[in-house]
């Protein structure tokens, strides 16, 4: 497996992997409060969803011209990937709050058990919450899976890393019968966000005409250097509030 | 029902405006603007490899600032 080959299936199993302890987190709420039979049906309606987008836009995408799809594929890989750093970021200095499985687990069952009681054959409540949250979970990762195995051409390795992130997350869940609180998700999100922003960096500029010292080697220093320049900010943020709380305890009231 | 079809529609693109722009658009645009910067000056035969991560970092470390700020 070629370095970008590994990048990819690392990044795409690391996001299915957070994406996937959310989906966990809802499912088993569900699961637990109304119904297993319900919650998994709609596990699987959304994972059906999701294998057919991945059929339907996979090939379309890989149709296109090399330059087009990295212009664009890359544009959107690159401001996913700010997002998804600018939010580790923030959650790392304690601007904004850390998710909690715990917490969204107790909300999830507390709504359930509000929801009313079931009736006859399948419960509609489980079955739409579960369905709901694995499919706009699943969303996210569909997009990297096919952004990344688009532009390398390697929708399969994507697919099948994605395949191994649900599996090791579902066993798991099902051996703790819990959801899974202890998962560094930050720490995972920080990562999936260094990866799509260099990924996205590298293919966007290519796309756009421009040519990197090094070919493909380039990423060996693009990654380092986005890993290196989002620790700064956490860095820095960190001193700057510390500071601004030092100084807020001296100043007169 | 043509209520319902305009409500349904608005939520989609709601949605699919925070699936990709997220909580700052500035992020997007940048992307935008960078991308378009490097295929201008690729185009006049400079080097133009690194506009889009020096904007990147730019566009990045102005966004969490705002975020910190805002937190406070």
């Amino acid at each position: 497996m070629s370095g970008p080959e590994l990048g990819l299936a690392i990044s795409v199993f690391l996001a299915c992997a957070v994406e996937a302890v959310e989906a966990l987190t809802i499912v088993l709420a569900v699961g637990v409060t109304r119904s297993w039979r319900a919650a998994l049906t709609g596990v699987g309606g959304a994972l059906v969803v999701l294998a057919a987008l991945i059929a339907v836009l996979g090939p379309a995408l890989t149709a296109l011209p090399l330059s087009v799809l990295r212009v664009v594929v890359g544009g959107l890989l690159l401001a996913f990937g700010l997002q998804w750093l600018r939010k580790a970021v923030l959650r790392a200095v304690g601007a904004k709050a850390l998710h909690d499985e715990r917490d969204a687990y107790e909300r999830e069952v507390a709504a359930a058990r509000a929801a009313g009681t079931m009736g006859a054959g399948i419960d509609p409540y489980a079955f739409t919450i579960a369905f709901k949250g694995v499919l706009l979970e699943g969303l996210e990762v569909v997009f990297i899976v096919l952004t990344f195995g688009a532009n390398q051409h390697h929708v399969g390795i994507a697919a099948v890393a994605a395949g191994v992130a649900v599996l090791a997350v579902t066993a798991a869940g099902v051996a703790i019968h819990a959801p899974l609180q202890r998962v560094p998700e930050n720490t995972l999100k920080f990562a999936v966000g260094v990866m799509l922003t260099s990924f996205g960096t590298f293919w966007g500029a290519e796309g756009a005409g421009a040519h990197w010292p090094g070919g493909d080697a380039a990423l060996l220093a693009i990654v380092p250097a986005t890993l290196v320049f989002a620790l700064a900010l956490v860095a820095v943020l960190r001193r700057r509030g510390s500071r601004s709380i030092s100084s807020e305890a001296v100043a007169p009231t | 029902m043509s209520g319902r079809v305009s409500r349904r529609l608005r939520a989609l693109g709601a949605f699919c405006w925070d699936f990709v722009v997220g909580d700052d658009w500035r992020l997007a645009f940048g992307v935008i603007v960078g991308l378009v910067l490097t295929a201008l000056v690729s185009g006049l035969g400079v080097a133009a490899w690194w506009l889009l991560p020096a904007l990147a970092a730019a566009i990045l470390a102005g966004s969490v600032w705002r975020g910190s700020r805002a937190s406070r």
